[in-house]
């Protein structure tokens, strides 16, 4: 076991799964000499050299279309987005492309590639460098979306992505790079792609949620266990598809329901999550099912009020676990 | 005596006969196609007609046993040449379960194929270019020695795609040949309201290639510029953008009628110059091609275009369930 932060869980898998293949190779923006503006890429460069950790144009659209190309061939490219917010250029190559080249093919091409971006806010980062991007990709059989919330979690879970023979979405939250730390294995080892995990058990009320706002209901839960208020928390993990089952099972635990997300609340993935606990738990239910969300205004501002405004917290989750609990 | 033309870019007789035939077959299939269209029992058809020249050109200039290809929707020539069968063309024609390039899940003309290295398409138009660059960079890492091949249309390469990807495959000095087959035409908009440049090829320049407007017409012609292409790419000297000048004798598609925007003039210059006739003069002129092989030829492509066609009406379709298969890796 090593202390590991969320972001040298990402470097530490990237650098083991090129280790164990020589097919996987990094492309992106400034992912080479510089080692990424965060540093996920950090030392790549110097132990794989230049032909497997690949600074690219600034172009979105290539980076994620030859990177398809390549994994067509028989590569396993990890794809570098700098900001999730910059992908919309690359979203005809993902969507059109990479989440329907098995499909459309019959079973002849596949496309395992592994497109990695840094969401959501916190950090100052303004409408541009703050967006939680999920909901746009969530409705696209064909394609995978990851969220970890651990290192623990990074590491395992981006190994199975780099190794998936479909191409997969690996978004990580980039406030978690450097605030979340904690012990993880030196050893190999994956966590599969599709399964929820339980990150706390509890009995009064379930939230479930997924990325950094993991860590931010876990803090809720513990000062609401003061309170005698037991929260059962659910990490989603992978967004899409989802994992039915663990979120049937989580809701109908303790019949209470909240549900957590950076993004927009309109459109965003609680919703889908919310349909599902609504067609399956309406009978095990013992209040409406709750929802926490940002505002339904187009990004994150840059004034540090307006920010803290819209940014999720343990503040505000520990309020609606309250309410809820006291239903 | 003057060498023959097709002799002096190392061809031989039967190269080229092989190379008309093999415009002469996807000729027939689309016309063929057309038919079934017209009489109600196909719902779609894309055309090659008038760009066989240039499709053929340049599939004989590659290697065909190596090269990967990331052909655009009217590339009937050049995935017959890398190995599609009639009988998969009409099977893709009829939307059925057997057609190698979807099992029926796509439109015609959306091509694809691993064992013969055709790169699956969609229908949003360049977004093969990237893919293109992609397989030429792997190829480029392990250091293999084929070249890929991709080719759009003039309209399509106003995409971002087009930018992003020959610039990329600029920086790298990666091992692909674009082609855009210039037919003058995107769906009704011509080339003039297309272009902000005169010529496609001037585009080239900016992507650090060269880049060479040829006549798309002549086979021997695409031949000789693509080939030349793959050499530099083999050379490790980079990539090189062509624009083959041809015509469109059809209409955009079975859904377009292209006479709304389109003079009868102008159609019968085309015609005029349509690539089939006049390399098939070019043939007789060298004593290549006589009426006699003339008639066995297309008497032996009548017969596969006959029994391609049969086979395809009465192969079956894929199981409605089946629609749900293969959205994942099983």
């Amino acid at each position: 076991m090593t202390v590991m932060s969320y972001i040298q869980a990402v470097t530490t898998a990237i650098k083991e799964e090129m280790e164990r293949d020589d097919q996987v190779f990094v492309l992106g923006e400034d992912v080479g000499k510089k080692g990424g503006v965060f540093k996920a890429t950090e030392g790549l460069y110097d132990q794989f050299g230049e032909a497997r950790v690949l600074d690219t144009p600034l172009a979105e659209s290539a980076i994620a279309g030859v990177g398809i190309g390549a994994a067509m061939y028989g590569k396993r490219p990890i794809a570098e987005m700098q900001f999730a917010d910059f992908i919309m250029p690359a979203v005809n190559q993902i969507i059109s492309e990479a989440a329907k080249i098995r499909y459309r093919s019959n079973n002849d091409w596949t496309c395992p590639i592994t497109i990695r971006a840094p969401y959501g806010g916190g950090i100052h980062g303004a409408l541009y460098h703050s967006q939680s991007i999920e909901a746009i990709f969530a409705n696209q059989p064909g394609l995978k979306i990851v969220m970890p919330s651990t290192p623990y979690d990074v590491k395992g879970l981006l190994k199975s992505s780099i190794r998936d023979n479909d191409p997969v979405l690996f978004l990580e939250h980039k406030r978690a790079y450097r605030l979340l730390k904690e012990n993880v294995p030196e050893e190999d080892y994956t966590i599969p792609i599709g399964e929820a995990d339980v990150k706390r058990e509890g009995s009064d009320i379930t939230v479930i949620t997924y990325g950094l706002c993991v860590h931010f209901a876990l803090q809720a839960a513990e000062r609401l266990e003061e309170e005698g208020i037991d929260a059962h928390i659910l990490d989603l993990r992978t967004i899409y598809p989802l994992d039915q089952e663990a979120i049937i099972e989580a809701a109908k635990k303790t019949g209470k329901v909240l549900l957590v997300t950076e993004d927009n609340k309109e459109g965003s993935i609680i919703g889908e999550v919310a349909a599902i606990i609504g067609e399956n738990c309406l009978f095990d239910l013992d209040a409406p099912i709750k929802r926490l969300a940002g505002p339904d205004v187009p990004s994150m501002p840059y004034a540090p009020t307006m920010e803290k405004h819209f940014m999720m917290n343990p503040d505000k989750i520990e309020k609606a676990m309250k309410e809820l609990a006291d239903f | 005596m003057e060498e023959k033309r097709h002799i002096s870019i190392g061809l031989t007789d039967d190269q080229v006969i092989e190379m008309y035939k093999t415009m002469l077959l996807a000729r027939k299939i689309d016309e063929r196609m057309w038919l079934l269209n017209r009489a109600g029992k196909i719902p779609f058809v894309i055309s090659c007609q008038g760009q066989e020249a240039a499709q053929v050109g340049a599939a004989f200039a590659l290697d065909r046993e190596k090269d990967y290809v990331a052909p655009y929707y009217r590339d009937l020539a050049v995935v017959l040449a890398f190995g599609m069968t009639a009988q998969d063309l009409m099977l893709s024609g009829f939307a059925k379960a057997e057609d190698p390039n979807s099992g029926g899940r796509q439109m015609p003309g959306h091509f694809g194929q691993k064992k013969n290295r055709i790169l699956t398409g969609s229908s949003p138009v360049t977004t093969q270019l990237p893919h293109a660059v992609g397989v030429a960079l792997a190829a480029k890492m392990d250091n293999e020695d084929f070249a890929t091949f991709v080719t759009l249309g003039e309209g399509s390469s106003n995409q971002g795609d087009f930018h992003e990807g020959l610039n990329f495959a600029g920086v790298h000095k990666l091992p692909v040949i674009t082609m855009v087959e210039n037919n003058g035409y995107a769906i009704s908009v011509p080339v003039e309201k297309q272009l902000g440049c005169e010529k496609v090829s001037d585009r080239a320049i900016g992507y650090g290639m060269p880049g060479y407007t040829i006549n798309g017409n002549d086979p021997l012609e695409v031949y000789e510029v693509v080939k030349e292409a793959r050499e530099r790419a083999l050379r490790g000297d980079g990539p090189t953008l062509i624009e083959a000048m041809t015509h469109r004798l059809t209409a955009h598609s079975s859904d377009d009628d292209h006479k709304q925007y389109r003079t009868e003039e102008e159609l019968e210059q085309a015609k005029k110059e349509d690539s089939i006739l006049m390399f098939a003069e070019y043939l007789r002129e060298a004593n290549v091609l006589t009426d006699a092989k003339e008639e066995e030829m297309r008497k032996e492509i009548d017969a596969l275009v006959n029994d391609a066609t049969d086979y395809a009406e009465n192969a079956a379709y894929a199981t409605p369930e089946s629609s749900l298969l293969h959205v994942y890796e099983e």
